[in-house]
């Protein structure tokens, strides 16, 4: 089947199986290698995308289903000074291990400071349960976003969260 | 993980996904944020030879409200619901369950019709909507008919519709504006289905009390005998607490299984502070 839609703000008609994940659409086809593959059930959090602005697990949505969307991967997120923050925050603070989960772990951050704001550590960690980090780094990638947080609003807490 | 192979046709309005469901041995399933079903799919649970997908049908992503209910369409997200982007008929609960359901990003796309149509047991709306008092509007080949909420939850993955229907929308009462609710979720990790749910709303207003347990057995418990408790108590007292216990025994024992002693403590305490929630208690 035919479907298109923008990916990082190229446009790009696919001819899929229905049964494609849009991850393994983006990840295969476009190299997007930021599109992690953790469970492919949606519980891991790591092949989490934008799908228009908002982000979504790329591993439980179909590739036909996206017709005239936008699709955003770590890839898309070039210059954008927020996504800049998280990235020098994360290797501040020892945000990452092996890697794997760090693409979802940054959009789901983004996402969060963005709609969000600055947070309490428990809001903070509540918004991060749904991404996984096999290497159980949890300690520095929630200072990581505290500091990124700080940065861009609520200095004071998010301080004090970053500290602990 | 990579699901069998299927046919997949997108839907323009409902018409078009009642004629695809038509054909009863055709085996087509409906799709909607397809964060149930694509998970299902992926680990071959489930297998369909035919996906029909639903959620750009713009009939099913309306909202709207009257003086005394708000309606929701099928295919209208948590997320939407959790960010006040639909009507608020309960002081609230809506939007606080909403955004306790998984994780954001499945939130994105999951749907309250979703939800309801796949009447897992343990899904926070199936108790939600029950405690709430909710209706369904179903369409299929005869027309539409509204099922209320006892009704539409049979068993554990079986509602009142037929293979050839589709719930459109769901409709809401409306609590008074001083209604009170409780609402508490046992789960191990975060963002994963309850153990136990227990679900209060208070509506003095109305001389209504209503009280659901859910997650803990085949479809959700409502609780009337906690409710008639409830209802009306302005405070909480030891009296009440004595009182409440006694009649949550009542309601567990019509429940449809029996309940393992440190099943039953966990029930009760569930009941217990969804109540203390409501009543304002900290």
């Amino acid at each position: 089947m035919k479907v298109s839609f923008t990916l990082n703000g190229e446009a790009i008609t696919a001819d899929v199986e229905p049964r494609t994940s849009l991850a393994d659409l983006v990840r295969g086809e476009h190299r997007c290698t930021s599109v992690h593959l953790g469970c492919e059930h949606g519980v891991c959090g790591a092949c989490t995308v934008l799908i228009d602005g908002k982000i979504a697990r790329s591993c439980i949505t179909l590739a036909v289903a996206l017709d005239g969307t936008a699709v955003t991967t770590l890839e898309g997120f070039e210059g954008d000074a927020l996504m800049d923050r998280l990235r020098e925050a994360f290797r501040a603070h020892h945000g990452l291990q092996c890697g794997y989960c760090t693409p979802g772990m940054l959009i789901t951050a983004h996402d969060l400071i963005r709609r969000k704001g600055a947070l309490s550590e428990a809001a903070l960690r509540q918004g991060l349960a749904g991404n996984i980090c096999r290497c159980t780094g949890y300690a520095g990638i929630v200072a990581a976003v505290a500091a990124a947080m700080d940065e861009h609003g609520d200095t004071a807490r998010a301080a004090a969260i970053a500290a602990e | 993980m990579k699901p069998m192979p299927f046919d997949y046709a997108r839907a323009t309005d409902v018409p078009d996904a009642l004629a695809a469901l038509a054909d009863a041995e055709a085996g087509v399933r409906v799709m909607a944020g397809g964060q149930s079903l694509v998970p299902m799919l992926n680990l071959r649970l489930a297998t369909f030879p035919r996906v029909v997908d639903i959620s750009k049908v713009a009939e099913l992503r309306e909202r709207g409200e009257t003086a005394d209910a708000v309606t929701l369409g099928a295919c209208v997200t948590h997320g939407e619901i959790e960010d006040g982007e639909a009507p608020e008929p309960a002081a609230g609960l809506m939007r606080h369950v909403a955004s306790g359901i998984a994780y954001r990003a499945v939130r994105n796309r999951g749907t309250i019709g979703g939800s309801a149509s796949l009447a897992d047991a343990s899904a926070d709306w199936v108790t939600t909507l029950l405690a709430l008092g909710a209706r369904f509007v179903i369409r299929g080949p005869d027309g539409e008919r509204e099922v209320a909420a006892p009704d539409m939850f049979l068993a554990p993955y079986f509602t009142a519709m037929t293979d050839q229907e589709l719930l459109v929308r769901i409709v809401v009462p409306k609590t008074s504006r001083d209604a009170t609710w409780g609402y508490y979720k046992v789960t191990r990790r975060s963002g994963e289905y309850g153990l136990t749910i227990g679900a209060v709303i208070l509506d003095p207003a109305r001389d209504r009390a209503s009280v659901v347990l859910g997650a803990a057995s085949r479809t959700p418990l409502a609780c009337t005998a906690t409710a008639a408790a409830l209802r009306g108590a302005p405070r909480w007292t030891d009296a009440l607490e004595a009182a409440l216990r006694v009649a949550v025994a009542e309601d567990l024992a019509r429940g449809d299984r029996p309940f393992e002693p440190h099943e039953a403590i966990m029930v009760e305490t569930t009941i217990l502070r969804a109540a203390t929630q409501a009543l304002g208690v900290s």
